[in-house]
């Protein structure tokens, strides 16, 4: 771990600035993908990535020049390519940072059980592809796969100030997805994959459930196939921890980022529905709706100890009994706007520039056992596993799919629907939050995929969540 | 960058064992992106970066490494060979791969183009000149861009290009906005004047009091950029043999033959005269291939792994099996007529994150943004505040289609996820007699 520091030390101690200050972040990074699909092994795949980004500011003007050539020379000519571009644009400069605090902290983060060792790519492949063989023999079965991924990351930051600022974390995303298919329908069914993944070792997989699984998965693709489209109408809408997670990125996460709001995003991500001037006072969501930024869950996707900027990251209520507190805002979007924020000012790599992104962003537990919540509903519907997703540029008007859906009728669950499809307004939909999950319900999830900015980047982002109950929500299914 | 290339493939053929394979890639790029806010630079930076992804193959078995290279030769070749040492120890780990299909014919592959790219500094002075007074924002990502590709078979590709990318909004204040884009290789001042006037003067329509639409059915004209967002759909496994064979493709009932779009529907992957690499990732020659013919469907698009799990034959597909140049016919509607053919409905220039709301069905769903106008009589009344749609594409493309546009629009890809896509659409405007919008 951290074998780069001693050498990146020196080099850093030796480059030569004229800047008022200049920060160097390394990256280096592995990936293994390995997957099993409909019983054969596909060929796993390994990445090893590593380079340096040079930040350098210049008469309050910054600017970056990222190379993965770590050399001495190389590191010297990013630095001075910095400075040359940060003087270029300055007359044109949309910013003045000179009166911005720069990090000066030294700090260590590292994920849990780092250091363990996972099984072995043939265990791995042999787990995998016991599960795929778990899937029943029926001619419906078109598709199924089961995958597991290990991205590991050590970062260092590293600044004229005397920060020194590192992270070594391992991710892992286990995933596992079977289809059914009568030639005119499909329907699938998935556990983990994009709506899964945490920091640590393999007893993630093991917390993913993902072993043995795919017999259940599979029957429930079976049973989807099978089952009646979900009815149109008004109904009251339980939602599970899978597509919470969806519901807070979209709805809650997004819209309170603080460079959208500060019309950063216009052009590609978007703008936002909340203006600078409603934080402190706007009620987001109903009393019951509470939402933070927790980078404190070690095994959450998005946890650490200081952003990508340097700023150190701790527990914040962006929301609190529904009202509006603070934004998802970095150092740099705080200082632009006088608001406080959090530490998420996030890169994907070494070759992409911090901006305001998502981290781990939650919804704390209430006091209602599934059952209770169940119990509550009249007339209403379970939906569980994100499909679908889409929202408006201001992050308002949304309509999200599920892949499971079953009845909820005068308190019980009752048939499974497919297609579970429903639609909303943001600034209305938090409000009809009715009932929140007690702890048993929670979950801790996320995803490797929240695309934003440009140039773009696709970022680690953790979300945990209660299941949670809105009322009067519209829903429909599939066919057009 | 090409003989850096050339000496990694002299690496991995030296340090090839006996009884193997190898197949290897390249990507490189030098870009300069730099960010715009209110017309001002919000954020600009350089970024050099080059990978290569190695493929070893050995006694039917194979696996694959994506390395990242530092441009210092000696430190490049112990990566590859740490990457193929590594591969080595890997193969007797795997069981044979029964869908493992080599291209093993020779072949050769060379494009390089080096058109001159502007100066930082004359695109900054054009832009404060010309949208100083306006709030623009948006990036300009600009350099030179190649892919490789070599195998021990023989095969050596080389694509190598300069291009720039400028994308960008202009907002009204009162929050409506006009996007704009002026891409390609070869760089002229004065069109892209022209371009930053011409958004500028779309601005005007902008100010006119903002229209609120009921739910329902709308006689809608979508524009090139707005069919793109649709087509970008249908490139999400749409065309691919292995989504078309698992039951995960849009254009399920198409393909099999339940299905039927507007016989005015004709898409192609249009590889020749595109900007994209003449080879694919798995390293075929790529080739025009036409998908949907007036409104049938005809080939998928077939990687080699496809081609031998479902005994199809391989199409120059890359391995995921979307195409990078879609080319969707004209019709017979002449651009300058839209309007007055529209006669009253929706003119909407911009889609906006569409996905699927039922995708066996090809029900999509999306939203407008930018330049949504309300048209009545052929006279623009004013902007349309954003409205989602959702509907399907053998309503849009098939039942409701009324017509194309004559003239179509080269539309280059602006994704930068890892890296500056070399990605095109070359697509119509598109006239339904319907367009069903929900929220």
């Amino acid at each position: 771990m951290f074998d780069s520091s001693a050498l990146l030390r020196q080099r850093f101690a030796a480059l030569r600035s004229s800047a008022e200050v200049f920060s160097l972040r390394h990256v280096k990074q592995s990936h293994q993908a390995l997957s099993v699909r409909r019983n054969v092994a596909e060929p796993p795949f390994f990445s090893q990535d590593e380079g340096a980004m040079l930040t350098a500011r210049v008469a309050g003007v910054e600017a970056y020049a990222a190379t993965a050539d770590l050399s001495q020379a190389g590191l010297q000519r990013a630095l001075e390519q910095a400075e040359a571009l940060a003087r270029q644009i300055a007359r044109h400069s949309l910013l003045d940072l000179r009166g911005q605090a720069v990090p000066t902290g030294q700090h260590d983060v590292v994920s849990p059980h780092f250091d363990e060792a996972i099984p072995s790519l043939a265990n791995c492949l042999a787990l995998l592809a016991a599960e795929s063989a778990s899937v029943p023999a029926d001619e419906r079965l078109v598709d199924w796969q089961a995958s597991l991924g290990v991205s590991v990351v050590e970062q260092t930051y590293l600044n004229s100030a005397g920060a020194e600022l590192r992270h070594a974390q391992r991710f892992l995303f286990p995933g596992l997805s079977v289809t059914a298919s009568d030639g005119q329908d499909s329907q699938s069914r998935s556990l983990g994959r994009e709506n899964f993944g945490q920091q640590g070792g393999f007893e993630v997989v093991e917390r993913c459930g993902l072993v043995g699984a795919a017999q259940r998965v599979a029957d429930q693709a079976l049973q989807l196939l099978l089952a009646p489209n979900t009815p149109e109408g008004q109904r009251d809408l339980l939602l599970m921890p899978d597509q919470m997670m969806l519901q807070i990125h979209e709805s809650i996460g997004h819209p309170l980022e603080m460079d959208r709001i500060l019309g950063d995003e216009r052009n590609y991500a978007g703008t936002s529905f909340i203006k600078a001037s409603d934080f402190g006072h706007l009620q987001y969501g109903s009393a019951l709706l509470n939402v933070t930024f927790d980078p404190t869950i070690s095994e959450e996707l998005a946890s650490y100890g200081f952003d990508d900027d340097g700023t150190p990251a701790t527990k914040q209520f962006l929301i609190r009994d529904g009202v509006l507190l603070r934004p998802l805002g970095g150092a740099l979007s705080q200082y632009r706007s006088g608001l406080e924020g959090v530490a998420n000012s996030r890169a994907c790599s070494w070759n992409r520039a911090p901006i305001d992104r998502m981290a781990n962003l939650n919804i704390e537990p209430g006091d209602r056992s599934l059952e209770q919540l169940v119990q509550g509903i009249e007339h209403g519907i379970l939906m569980r596993t994100n499909r679908s997703w889409s929202i408006d540029d201001a992050r308002n008007k949304f309509q999200f799919g599920c892949e499971w859906g079953q009845l909820i009728e005068n308190g019980e669950l009752k048939g499974i629907v497919k297609n579970p499809n429903y639609r909303g307004i943001s600034a209305q939909f938090w409000r009809n939050l009715a009932a929140v999950g007690d702890r048993s319900t929670f979950q801790v999830l996320g995803t490797p995929n929240c695309g934003k900015g440009e140039p773009n980047q696709v970022v680690r982002v953790g979300h945990a969540a209660p299941a949670c109950v809105f009322r009067q929500i519209d829903v429909f299914g599939g066919q057009a | 960058m090409q003989h850096a290339f050339e000496a990694l493939v002299g690496v991995a053929h030296n340090a090839l064992h006996a009884g193997e394979q190898f197949t290897l890639g390249y990507s490189a790029e030098q870009s300069r992106f730099v960010r715009f806010n209110h017309a001002k630079v919000r954020q600009a930076g350089d970024v050099s970066q080059a990978s290569t992804h190695l493929r070893l193959i050995r006694d039917g078995r194979q696996a694959e490494q994506l390395v990242t290279l530092s441009g210092e030769a000696q430190v490049d070749s112990q990566r590859l060979e740490a990457a193929m040492q590594l591969l080595r120890q890997t193969l007797p780990l795997l069981p044979i791969d029964p869908y493992l299909q080599l291209n093993t014919a020779p072949w050769n592959s060379l494009s390089c183009q080096a058109a001159p790219l502007p100066a930082l500094d004359e695109v900054l002075a054009l832009i404060e000149r010309e949208a100083g007074d306006l709030d623009l924002v948006g990036i300009y990502a600009a350099g030179p861009v190649c892919r490789g590709f070599a195998s021990s078979f023989g095969a050596l590709g080389w694509h190598q290009a300069n291009s720039f990318n400028m994308d960008w909004s202009l907002f009204h204040e009162n929050g409506q906005a006009v996007k704009a884009n002026y891409a390609g290789q070869a760089w002229n001042a004065g069109d892209f004047t022209h371009r930053l006037r011409q958004a500028r003067d779309q601005l005007g329509f902008l100010g006119q009091p903002a229209i609120t639409l009921k739910p329902g059915s709308y006689r809608a004209y979508l524009a090139p950029a707005a069919m793109d967002e649709i087509a970008g759909m249908l490139c999400w496994g749409g065309f691919s043999a292995q989504a078309l064979a698992t039951g995960n493709s849009a254009l399920q009932r198409l393909y099999n033959g339940d299905g039927q779009l507007s016989p005015l529907v004709s898409f192609s992957e249009q590889v020749s005269g595109s900007l994209s690499p003449a080879f694919s990732d798995e390293g075929s020659p790529r080739m025009d291939v036409p998908l949907i013919q007036h409104g049938k469907a005809r080939q998928q698009l077939t990687s080699a792994r496809s081609a031998a799990e479902f005994q199809r034959v391989a199409n120059g597909a890359d391995s995921y099996e979307s195409p990078c140049a879609l080319s969707m016919a004209g019709g017979n509607l002449p651009s300058e007529a839209v309007l007055q053919r529209l006669g009253t409905g929706l003119y909407i220039s911009n889609l906006w994150y569409l996905n699927y709301s039922d995708l066996p069905a090809a029900r999509m769903t999306g939203l407008t943004r930018f330049a949504t106008f309300w048209v009545e009589n052929g006279a623009i009344q004013g902007p349309v505040n954003t409205m989602r749609f959702d509907d399907s594409l053998y309503s849009l493309l098939g039942s409701q289609l009324e017509d194309l546009t004559l003239e179509r629009e080269m539309i280059l890809s602006t994704s930068t996820y890892g890296q500056r896509s070399t990605g095109s659409s070359h697509l119509p405007g598109v006239l339904v007699k319907g367009l069903n919008l929900t929220l």
